[in-house]
């Protein structure tokens, strides 16, 4: 990796001054380090299918020599290209931690969605070409899995409406601003499995929970919130809205506050044209963050996981499953690797592709609107 | 009038939601103080409705009157909340030096490495947010399996620092271009070196961006469930998977429940009290200017 500097232009004459033989040490330190690091995986890997008979018991030398090698490339660098190699090594670490953590499970797991593996049965690995692919097509518990995360995703549109009233309320010109923006930013600290006991599990029991005797108390002879399917679905994106509004809403209070002062006072109006005044001057300024908040909230939302796990399971009936929830089940109760792996593999490119529309329309919306 | 009638329309709608935001934690600390009876006559107020007593906290072995003695419980709870501690802390570290350093070579220099730019590098770090666990789950159960790290701290605070290093080089990335690269410059010319210019000049002036990275990263990896549940078992299990563990189980009491969740939301609750400056100014960088 090749550096050059904005900030200081003077200092690439100091590229320069490295001598010969330190280059030349910089190039031997790496290419020795990479050779090391190559002849340990051929070794580890003809230990392991059986070719040669002795090695180390597991890989984890592999990954220590990883290491080893990283830190002796990123001396290499500054030895061989002096002040440009300083400046690599403010990313390089970063990169290849990054590089070394993500792409090789990722193609690893490209290998696993492949073949039949059950972790419970004898046989082991085995490549089963397109089966697994096939099997999900046929599956109606993906299919109904990845209708409930249309449905979650829409509703992080209600959960920006409530915040952004949250956020106008807490720029209102009001007393002890900070107890209410810290009771408001709360739920966003709390662990979604302790969420999903304190909410799910006791708050909505069905014989004595709180919310249960209020429900009853109004009226409602027989509030089986989490049994019924439909019903369950809108408790579970309720208790996730608990969770995230308050996220959306520091965002957009940020924009309120990042308004100036005169724009803030000519929506101020009293009465009837408040409503207005919301409309044709806030909203349309607010838009960009608001839009960045959407989008992030979205990203975030594709993860959505503990709370199902920890409340439903993704009952009744698989009624409030989402993909990951499902994949969970499918590692967790049924050691379905190969087949669980499939399923991940699908889904991440469809939110990849999701994901850059939605990046790509956003910044389209944005162009024509400034 | 209006404007008496809009300033308590204001109160009552801010009144109504801390309500809603406070009391499911109202009801967890104070079920951790009820008796069965009180549980199932949904009693609320302490003191008013039921009388407090000591349950949840003896069932975890931290009631006045256990604490002094031997109990299995509370070494069981200590532990995986150390696990928690130990992996949050240690990931957040992790990604804070990796991420910052990153972020400030980002923010200062040109790279180009093959077709690789800053935009690319910056583009890779921060697509790494997209990547659902679920996608990585699975290869690194085998993967930690062949390496010996499955049910290893080390294995957990990797993989907790790869989820958090995106968000740590987005805040401080940001952080680091709104400081004057004059400073530098200025230490440059004096004859420091730009490592040295980084952490004796930047850093400093950065701290406040830095504590924000921090404790955003200490709170998502506190609350993470997904890679605990699956790559952890008896050693580096951490509280949430404790507590998501005694949820399923029937005939767990209510009060060991509740006080196991309130353990579990207590630190957070308190770091979002006296450290609220700074959660938002982690959460809105670079998405308001």
């Amino acid at each position: 990796m090749s550096a050059s500097s904005t900030a200081a232009s003077g200092q690439d004459a100091v590229a320069a001054t490295v001598s010969p033989e330190r280059q030349r040490f910089g190039r031997l330190l790496i290419r020795a380090s990479t050779l090391l690091l190559g002849l340990i995986i051929v070794a580890e890997i003809l230990y392991s299918s059986g070719v040669i008979s002795f090695g180390f018991p597991n890989w984890q030398p592999v990954l220590i020599a990883f290491v080893l090698w990283s830190a002796a490339l990123c001396w290499g660098l500054i030895l061989r290209d002096g002040e440009a190699g300083w400046r690599a090594l403010f990313v390089l670490p970063a990169i290849l931690f990054t590089l070394a953590l993500v792409i090789f499970p990722t193609l690893f797991g490209f290998f696993i969605a492949f073949s039949d593996w059950n972790l419970q049965s004898a046989t082991g690995r085995q490549f089963n070409g397109l089966d697994n692919l096939r099997q999900l097509w046929a599956d109606p518990y993906f299919w109904n899995a990845l209708g409930n995360m249309v449905f979650y995703v829409l509703t992080v549109l209600v959960q920006y409406a409530i915040a952004f009233g949250l956020a106008m309320l807490l720029n209102a010109d009001i007393k002890a601003q900070k107890f209410f923006r810290v009771a408001f930013l709360l739920p966003f600290m709390l662990s979604p499995v302790a969420v999903s006991w304190m909410i799910g599990k006791s708050m909505l029991e069905y014989r004595f929970g709180p919310v249960t005797n209020l429900l009853r108390a109004l009226g409602w002879e027989n509030p089986s919130l989490l049994t019924t399917p439909w019903l369950a679905k809108t408790t579970i994106a309720l208790m996730d809205a608990w969770v995230w509004i308050p996220f959306m809403m520091i965002m957009i209070l940020a924009g309120l506050q990042a308004l100036s002062k005169d724009v803030q006072e000519a929506a101020r109006v009293d009465g009837a044209t408040g409503w207005q005044g919301f409309w044709q001057i806030t909203f349309p300024l607010m838009l960009p963050v608001s839009l960045t908040t959407i989008v992030l909230r979205v990203i975030f939302q594709l993860k959505l996981a503990d709370i199902v796990i920890n409340t439903t399971s993704g009952g009744p009936g698989g009624a409030t499953d989402t993909i990951s929830s499902f994949i969970f089940r499918e590692y967790k109760d049924r050691s379905n690797v190969g087949y669980g792996t499939m399923i991940a593999e699908v889904y991440l490119i469809i939110i990849i592709i999701f994901v850059a529309l939605l990046l790509w329309a956003t910044s389209r919306f944005m162009q024509r609107h400034s | 009038m209006p404007r008496t009638l809009n300033r308590i329309l204001i109160y009552t709608a801010l009144i109504v939601w801390t309500i809603i935001a406070l009391f499911p934690i109202f009801w967890t600390f104070s079920t951790t103080f009820k008796v069965a009876k009180d549980v199932q006559l949904g009693h609320i107020i302490p003191w008013v409705d039921f009388k407090p007593a000591w349950l949840g906290l003896r069932a975890i072995g931290l009631s006045p009157d256990t604490i002094f003695t031997e109990s299995t419980p509370r070494t069981e709870f200590i532990k995986r909340f150390w696990n928690s501690i130990q992996a949050s802390i240690g990931a957040s570290f992790l990604a804070l030096i990796l991420g910052s350093a990153a972020a400030y070579g980002l923010s200062r220099f040109q790279y180009k490495w093959k077709i690789w730019k800053n935009r690319d590098i910056s583009f890779f770090f921060l697509s790494q947010l997209i990547l659902p666990p679920v996608v990585l789950a699975m290869p690194f159960l085998v993967l930690y399996k062949e390496l010996a790290l499955l049910d290893s701290m080390i294995g957990l605070i990797l993989i907790y620092t790869l989820s958090v290093l995106p968000i740590v080089i987005w805040i401080m990335k940001d952080q680091f271009d709104t400081i004057p690269q004059e400073l530098e410059q200025a230490a440059l010319v004096d004859g420091c070196s730009i490592w040295g210019a980084f952490f004796r000049i930047i850093l400093p002036i950065a701290m406040p961006g830095m504590v924000a990275a921090f404790i955003l990263s200490v709170i998502l990896c506190w609350n993470e469930y997904f890679f605990a549940a699956l790559l952890t078992s008896s050693y580096a299990k951490t509280l949430p998977v404790m507590v998501a563990s005694q949820t399923g189980s029937q005939g767990i009491s209510w009060w060991s429940m509740a006080a196991l969740s309130s353990a579990a939301i207590l630190p957070l609750i308190i770091i979002g009290i006296f450290l609220e400056r700074y959660i938002v100014k982690g959460l809105t960088t670079g998405s308001v200017k």
